[in-house]
């Protein structure tokens, strides 16, 4: 096919990718979005295979039959609550096909009988001057961001999936880390001064996927939405780099916008947890003044309820907010909590969701959960719009949330969570905290909430005890 | 690749970087997951690279077709995974 016309094709698949992620921008017209960006993926991969570059179809269907089987059954199997742990592997793939296109580019150039001559000549197999540099940057610029997100989103997934349960370092932490980001970058200048020597695409690689491992295995739990979030950008920039090693447009256009889209994920999770993305990625909590003991908060001022006394409660409720967390993924309690609101709806009770912006272990993580329980969206308030409504609502149910709930942060100088923002569910003139215990969240501290005069802490199974309540709120 | 094509090239890029910022930023907060998964599958763009290498003639040698082949599985994996799965969340917003 005519070059000009699968350029302008892929200009066309390119525009369709735009008008896509715009059409992600409200909940009405996503599916339409998303479907078409399908299709611009579709012209692009159909013009490309009349490219007369490709002579043999036998990897590339079997590649493609594999690929889309595998793909489809994961898609198609996953639970809403696993999704984290699916787009980690999603990432992962993106970040390893990019470094195979990388890896295969740079055996292509140098075992082509055309680099064999240049070879003889002294010359860069590459092209020559600056041209052949930048070319050798971008193969092994786009092997580290490859092979990073490789590995680095395995272990995101092993660790969501619970497999990996505690946190690794390397010995020196950020040190080590970055020493292997030195022998990679070494690598590369050597690979520039000398191309043809394959065993500097070897230590690139190596050094590059150790780099992911370490980079990841220190961080754990409530830091999950940054890390995937950060990954997810790095699966696109490696993608866009990988266009132009090909002088691929439709590469780089599409690589830039979800490079954007993971970056930009990755700063409103650091925001919400008032944290650098070095400090995140480097496990550091904000060095702060004293830890106040969990005795000393809690200390005979807890009080607990049972699932009836606060269905009592609610009778006669006005206005109720749920805070959902991490926890009511944990139990599946997403249509037990919908029933709830289903209840208390049926009686007259006006009911919000408060969405803190990194509960849950990815950005939008409790959006899923009660779509799929059918909550509408419109239902589901973010975190500055809920937080003024907090005084005039009679009862917040938290169900599996604490950090973010924390008046610590608000209040407490001194507390290394100082500054992140919450929600503000201890002005609700009443708290219900559904909880297994009083053991402290991701951050290691005690929360004031707990022991407050007007919270009631339920201890038990999240889905148990709302199922509990809402079949007490029913009989009375 | 000259140095003319080059510089278009990282103009496209950069103008893009500048795109993306303008359209994520519109994207509400009860979308970051589908919207995570839907850039994802987007990523997936890599497979016209794959399919480049896969099926390139391999008559000096065969590695470049076996990377190829490798980027061709994963690259189709993130495509069709990602688009199924964002599918299958967008249609849980839309009923109501």
């Amino acid at each position: 096919m005519n070059l000009t016309v699968v350029n302008l094709i892929y200009l066309a698949a390119a525009v369709l990718f735009i008008l896509g992620i715009k059409g992600l921008g409200k909940p009405k017209t996503a599916v339409r979005g998303n479907l078409m960006s399908a299709t611009g993926m579709l012209l692009a991969v159909v013009v490309t295979l009349f490219d007369r570059n490709i002579v043999s179809y036998e990897y590339i269907i079997g590649g493609v039959i594999i690929g889309a089987a595998i793909g489809a059954l994961m898609a198609l199997k996953v639970k809403m609550t696993s999704m984290p742990q699916m787009v980690a592997m999603l990432n992962g793939f993106g970040g390893g096909s990019s470094l195979a296109i990388a890896l295969a580019e740079y055996y292509a150039k140098t075992h082509s009988s055309a680099a064999g001559a240049v070879e003889i000549l002294g010359a860069n197999p590459f092209g020559a001057g600056a041209l052949g540099i930048i070319a050798i940057v971008a193969i092994s610029l786009t092997i580290v961001i490859g092979a990073v997100t490789l590995t680095g989103s395995f272990v995101a997934f092993a660790k969501l999936q619970e497999l990996m349960k505690k946190d690794y370092g390397l010995p020196g932490g950020p040190i080590g880390n970055g020493i292997l980001l030195l022998v990679s970058l070494a690598a590369i200048v050597a690979l520039c001064l000398e191309p043809g020597n394959a065993t500097l695409i070897i230590v690139i690689v190596v050094a590059a996927l150790l780099l992911g491992l370490f980079l990841v295995l220190p961080i754990g739990g409530a830091d999950m939405p940054v890390v995937i979030a950060l990954l997810n950008s790095y699966s696109g920039i490696a993608g866009a780099f990988a266009g132009f090693i090909l002088g691929n447009t439709v590469l780089i256009v599409a690589g830039s916008l979800v490079g954007t889209s993971g970056l930009i994920l990755t700063k409103i999770m650091c925001v919400a947890m008032n944290r650098s993305l070095t400090n995140v990625l480097f496990g550091k909590m904000a060095a702060g003044g004293t830890v106040v003991s969990a005795d000393e908060v809690y200390g005979g001022k807890v009080k607990s309820a049972q699932p009836d006394e606060v269905a009592m409660m609610l009778e006669t409720a006005k206005r109720v907010v749920i805070v959902p967390g991490f926890g009511m993924a944990m139990a599946q309690a997403q249509h037990a909590v919908r029933d709830l609101m289903d209840v208390l709806e049926s009686r007259g009770c006006e009911v919000e969701f408060a969405i803190h912006p990194v509960a849950g272990r990815m950005p939008g993580h409790m959006n899923v959960l009660l779509a799929e329980a059918e909550v509408s969206y419109d239902k589901l308030i973010e975190m500055e719009r809920i937080n003024p409504t907090f005084e005039d609502t009679d009862i917040a149910i938290v169900i599996g949330a604490n950090d973010v709930t924390n008046p610590m942060a608000r209040e407490d100088k001194g507390s290394p969570i100082y500054g992140m923002p919450i929600l503000n569910v201890d002005k609700a003139k009443t708290v219900i905290v559904v909880k297994r215990s009083l053991s402290p969240g991701f951050a290691g501290l005690p929360n004031p909430l707990f022991a407050m005069d007007h919270t009631y802490m339920v201890y038990g199974d999240g889905k148990k005890a709302i199922i509990d309540m809402t079949a007490a709120l029913d009989t009375l | 690749m000259d140095m003319n094509t080059l510089v278009m090239l990282l103009a496209l890029f950069v103008l893009s970087l500048f795109l993306g910022v303008e359209l994520i930023t519109k994207v509400p907060p009860t979308l970051h997951t589908p919207l995570m998964s839907g850039t994802n599958a987007i990523s997936g763009i890599t497979l016209v690279g794959a399919l480049l290498a896969a099926g390139s003639d391999s008559s000096a040698t065969a590695t470049n077709n076996i990377l190829g082949f490798v980027a061709v599985v994963l690259a189709t994996l993130n495509v069709v995974g990602g688009y199924l799965v964002t599918n299958r969340m967008l249609a849980m917003f839309k009923r109501k």
